[in-house]
Order: C-alpha cells, then structure tokens, then sequence
C-alpha cells in the first residue's frame, strides 16, 4: 500500500470497459508533483473517462486510482468530497453555472465550503479572476461570455480554493490563436506559480506538447509512448509518430473498415437493415 | 441583493395569498367554523334498524343541529345498532328521558338523528344512554305492512 | 411480427427500467433532503420560480374554471328547482376533485416542464458533472430545493385554485344569474365538510406536487444529455406527470370517499 511520494497520481493496472466496449486495459500511469502533464490520444480513447476516473465520478471495473497517497475508489462519499476540494476540474466547456453570473461562479466553490465574510469572498475571487485576466468581467453572464473566456472564468474557479491538482478536459479545442495562446500561458504560469500540478487531456498536440513537461499517449487502452514531448516525438512506433505528427494514413487508415470495393461496387451489396 | 429582496417579497406575497386562501376554504367554505372539534360529551342509544345513517349525520334538536353521530356499530348481546352520539357541550340540557329517532331530510335526502326532549329533571350526561328510540323507517317494511293490513281487512270483509 | 413483438418486448422493458430508475432516485433523494432544508435560501429561490411564476395561470385558470362551473351548474340545477345549491356544486367539484387535479397538470406544464429543461441543460453542459468535481453534490445543492419548493408550492397553488374558482361561481351566479349571496354561502358551508373535503383535497394536492415534483427533477436528471433528449425529457415530464395525476386520483378518490 505504500505510495511513492514524488508521484501525486498513480494508476495500477487499471480497466474501464463501457458496455462492450474497452476503454482502458490494464492501464498503468504515474504523474509527478509539481508538473504538467499531457495525457494525449485520438478521439474515443477514453481521454475525458480518465480524467472522470481520477476524480472518482466514474468507477473502474479493475485497478487502482491513487491521488496524494488515497485510493480514490475505496474513500467513503464525504472523505471523496474533502479529497475533490482539493482537485479542480475545467470542462471542455467551462461547465459554468448559467444562472450566476461571473464573479458570483468564482465564488461559488467559496460559499459552498467555507464561511468566509463576504468582503473576504469578494477579494479572493477577484484575486482569482484578476490572475486569468477577466477581473473586468465579473458582471457578465456566462451566455455573454466568448468560449476562451467561459473557459478562463471556469479555470479561476477550479483554483478558487486553491487546489493541489488542476485537471484540464481538452482546453484547446475550437479556440482561436490568441486565445489559444493565453490558455497555453495560463496553464503553464498557474501551475508553477500556484504550486500546482496539471493534467492536460488534449489531441491539439502541438500545443499540448509546448507546455507539457511529460507527454503520456493513450491508445487501445494502455499507455503506447511517454516521455518528454521531444522523446515522445522521436519514437519509433509509427503509430505514434501518425500521431504526433497528424499525417493522413499510416498504421491508422484513411479508410473505416469496409468491405472489399469489389464487393460493394461489382456485386450485389448489402446495406444494412434492409430485409428480403 | 436588490432583485434578491424583491423576490423574497414576491415569495412572502405568494405564501402568505396561500394560506389565506387555504384559511378562507377551511373557514368560509368548510363547515370547520361550526364544527366544534371533539369538544362535547357522548352518550349512546340502540336502535333496531338505523337505516342509511351514517357517521358524522347531525344530531338535531327542534331542527337545530346540537351534535354528531361518533360512531356507529352492532352490539353483540343485543344485537342491535348501538350508535354513539357526541352532543355539543353548550347543550347540556337534554333530560335524560330524551328519545331519539332516525329521520330523513326530504325523501331522498341523507338521514339525521332527531331528538325529542322528555320531562325528567336530571340531564343527560357523558356516558348515559337515551333509551327511547325510533329507528329508522324502512320503505320495505311501510310497503310490506301497508299490504298485510289491506289483505287483513279484505279478509274481515 | 416477431419484429413487432421484439419492438413491444423492448419498449417494455424499457419502461420497467425508468419506472425503477425513478424509484431507485427516489431512494438516492430522501437522504438530501434534510440537508435541502438546512439551505432556506435555496428553497425561496425555487419557490420564486415554483410557486410565484405559477400563480398567474393558476389564478387566471382556477377563476374562469369557477365561471364555467357557475354557469353549467346553474342550468343544471335551474331545471330541478335548487339554484340556490350552486354553491356548494361549485365548491364540492373545486376542493375535492378540479383543485387539486387541474392545479397539478397547470404545474406540470408550468413549473414540472420547467425544471425538468433546467435540469437536464445542467446536465448537458456539464454544470452538475462540474459540482460534483467542485465537491457540491448536486443532489443537496440542485435537486432538493426543487423538491421541497415543489412540495411546498402545490397545495398552496391548489388552494388559491379552488378559492378563486368559488369566487368566480360566486361573481356568475349570485352577480349574474340572481342566486341570493346568503344561500350561496350557506349551502356550501353546511354542504362542505372539513375533514372530509378540505383536509382530503390538501393530501390530494401534497401527494400530486411531490409525485409532479419528483418526475420532472427525474427526468431532468435522466435525459439524453443533448438538445433532442431535454425536449423529449420535457414532453416526458409532462405526459408522466398528467398520466400519473390522473391515475392516483382515481386511487386516492376511491380510498377517500368509498370506505
């Protein structure tokens, strides 16, 4: 049961399956303190289930999560609610509450769970939205807001209690190049100026890799490559390097299983629930 | 805070219109304001047949309505209806050789418990039993003795 | 056929597996509930959104409901001679059976659809995935308040329902159609009784909201997490709940008034 302590998350022989389908397959995975880590893979590899797992909103079938030295699938529901204290999540979508406004989001981890006077609430959640840059947007409502700055306003509320773990759910997508690159900064100045660590759930590599201090690529369940995102980009698996390089066609075909163009072209094909 | 304290306004307004509502069914609407709860005193009588009575009939006195039926049931030794009657305690005046009938409102109408006050001095108290009864008229039994007679008087003929 | 019979087979069975994730919430929600307590802020909030933005359909409909009863008894009751019981037909009809039964399907189309959209737009952007992860559980911090605002708000919307609806008998008939203002009122007080009509009508209603109340947070919290899912889930809500309100009237009626 003894946990190495430089690693603030271990995963041990993990399994995940969804229906029939696997999701993860005797996944093993460690993240040390103090850094940023890139969890990276295709679509569908169960990239957001992990970070589901981790937070202990999702139940593995088999293996162990430990965060900070607890197995979080074996803590009872109010020892899962102190260690999510300590953990904040950003959404694909920023998750914001939509009927509060922005400041009164930021503050929302706050009043739920201390009972600080309001003028202290106000000035720690300013603090918070002054450190993503929308301290001027603390009226707004979320409907208002653009989609980089929903998820900036959701990030100062993931730090609103000063987590020791920040855990990213593809923060890159669908985002311009400015925006892009403040969310880069962000992440990469929050962590090292809060002390956190940061799990980064992405499939927009480049960026990922830029401020990622270990890359972790995921795919058919298991860990394929990790490193540094140079080491990982030098790796000798084609598939990863499909990967990490975004060619076309490689390891993973252009095309979805199909059958032969003979068959479907020459002969008599079949489609698909029709009856005789 | 100012929308905050508006809505609480709103909510206030829209209990409190609520309860006057529930008060204004309970008191103007129900018969809760002349139904003196459980306050009265009980006393019984038996009947030998009590009809379509049913409990929570009125009880009344010159038409005045005094009371309630409490409970109805089948004494097992006599074998008759024993019906327990709870009069209101401003009415403690009924003489103990007070009789009670069973009466229909109307020809069709729901049937009542009537009583007739007597001549004794001592009055009925919690727990005494009014002896005289008349139970309630039954249409078959009227037919059926309406019949007999009228073949009992063609027979003498 | 044995398509067919698979296609039954299979909406059956899912059916039956709503039916027990409803009650399997159920079990999960009565825990929360104190804590919902604990929260009056909360609660007022939902009341606001409940109970005042309810009131406006529920006055409007429960007065003319009361006209037309009014008017129809009226003509009924004209033809055998007892006008004068006019009012106790409109009472008797408002608080044991129209109160409570039209209260609850104007508060599943209002307040029941309502929340249940709510719900499951929380649900599909993440805002409850996003509690759970800030460690808020969504069922103490979301639902409860709902419910215990849900519960609370029905009995006092059917109440007003059924008052203004015997004001509104009240305007046609004594206004109107000449019934005498003293025998209006007396018919119904010695007509209504109590405990008989007004306490069961309250249980009617306390039973319909907290059935109205419990669907629409279930199917909130149930939906397909997409646009299509929460319209469905709101037609869900609706057609459930009326079905529901329906059904357990006849159940409760013949426990009431039969023994």
């Amino acid at each position: 049961m003894s946990m190495d302590d430089t690693h603030l998350i271990e995963i041990r022989n993990l399994s995940f399956r969804r229906g029939a389908r696997m999701i993860f397959d005797d996944l093993n995975l460690s993240i040390p303190r103090g850094s940023i880590a890139a969890i990276m893979g295709p679509s569908g590899t169960g990239k957001t289930t992990l970070l589901k797992l981790i937070g202990g909103q999702l139940r593995p079938d088999r293996g162990e999560v430990w965060v900070d030295g607890q197995n979080v699938h074996k803590l009872r529901h109010s020892a899962l609610y102190a260690l999510r204290k300590r953990m904040g999540m950003l959404f694909q979508h920023g998750a914001l509450l939509t009927d509060l406004s922005v400041f009164e989001n930021v503050a929302f981890p706050l009043r739920e769970h201390t009972r600080l006077p309001e003028t202290m609430i106000r000035d720690m959640a300013l603090m918070k939205l002054n450190a993503v840059g929308l301290r001027g947007a603390r009226d707004m409502m979320p409907a208002e807001l653009s989609g980089g700055m929903a998820r900036r306003v959701a990030l100062a509320r993931a730090i609103a209690l000063d987590p020791m773990l920040v855990m990213y759910d593809e923060p890159f997508t669908g985002q311009d190049p400015i925006t892009l690159g403040v969310l880069v900064r962000l992440i990469r100045t929050l962590n090292d100026a809060l002390g956190l660590s940061s799990i980064l759930v992405s499939h927009d590599v480049a960026e990922a890799a830029s401020i990622a201090d270990r890359v972790y690529v995921l795919a058919g369940g298991k860990v394929v490559a990790s490193g540094t995102a140079d080491e990982v980009n030098r790796s000798d698996s084609p598939w990863v390097r499909q990967f990490m390089q975004g060619l076309p066609d490689g390891p993973v075909p252009f095309q979805y299983p199909a059958p032969a163009l003979e068959d479907d072209f020459l002969g008599q094909g079949s489609t698909k629930g029709g009856c005789a | 805070m100012q929308e905050n304290s508006m809505r609480d306004v709103w909510v206030g307004l829209f209990v409190a219109l609520g309860l006057v509502a529930l008060g204004f069914l309970a008191l103007r609407v129900s018969n809760l304001a002349s139904l003196s709860n459980d306050a009265g005193y009980g006393v019984t009588a038996q009947f030998d047949n009590i009809g379509g009575l049913k409990v929570r009939a009125p009880i009344k006195l010159a038409g005045v309505v005094v009371g309630r039926v409490e409970s109805i049931a089948v004494d097992p030794q006599t074998f008759r209806a024993a019906v327990g009657l709870r009069i209101e305690n401003r009415y403690p005046i009924l003489p103990t050789d007070t009789s009670a009938a069973i009466y229909t409102s109307g020809l069709l109408g729901e049937q009542y418990i009537g009583l007739a006050p007597g001549a004794e001095e001592a009055v009925l108290k919690d727990g005494d039993r009014i002896s005289l009864t008349q139970s309630s008229i039954v249409l078959e039994n009227l037919i059926g003795q309406f019949l007999y007679n009228k073949a009992a008087e063609g027979e003498k003929q | 056929m044995i398509r067919l019979l698979a296609a039954l087979g299979q909406r059956a069975q899912s059916a039956l597996a709503r039916l027990g994730r409803l009650h399997l919430f159920l079990l999960g929600l009565l825990p929360a509930l104190p804590g919902g307590l604990l929260r009056p802020r909360l609660v007022v909030d939902q009341l606001f959104h409940i109970g005042v933005l309810s009131m406006q359909i529920i006055l409007v409909s429960g007065a003319f409901v009361g006209l037309v009863l009014g008017l129809q008894g009226y003509n009924i009751l004209i033809t055998y001679g007892s006008a004068e019981s006019l009012g106790v037909v409109v009472a008797l009809s408002l608080v044991r059976e129209l109160g409570p039964v039209i209260t609850a399907l104007l508060f599943a189309g209002r307040a029941g659809s309502a929340i249940t959209a709510e719900i499951g737009l929380m649900k599909s952007t993440e805002q409850l995935a996003g509690m759970e992860m800030m460690a808020v559980d969504p069922m103490k911090r979301v639902i409860a308040p709902r419910f215990i605002a849900g519960f609370m708000a029905m009995p006092l919307l059917a109440a007003l329902f059924s008052a203004v609806g015997v004001l509104g008998g009240f305007f046609i008939g004594v206004g109107t159609l000449g019934v005498d203002a003293g025998a209006y009122w007396s018919q119904i007080e010695s007509g209504v009784d109590f405990y008989d009509d007004i306490v069961n009508g309250v249980i009617k209603s306390l039973v319909f909201g907290a059935v109205a109340i419990w669907i629409a947070v279930f199917e909130g919290l149930d939906c397909v997490p997409t646009a299509e899912g929460v319209s469905r889930a709101t037609t869900r809500t609706v057609v459930n709940t009326s079905l529901a309100v329906l059904g357990l009237d006849f159940i409760m009626t013949a426990l009431m008034f039969n023994i």
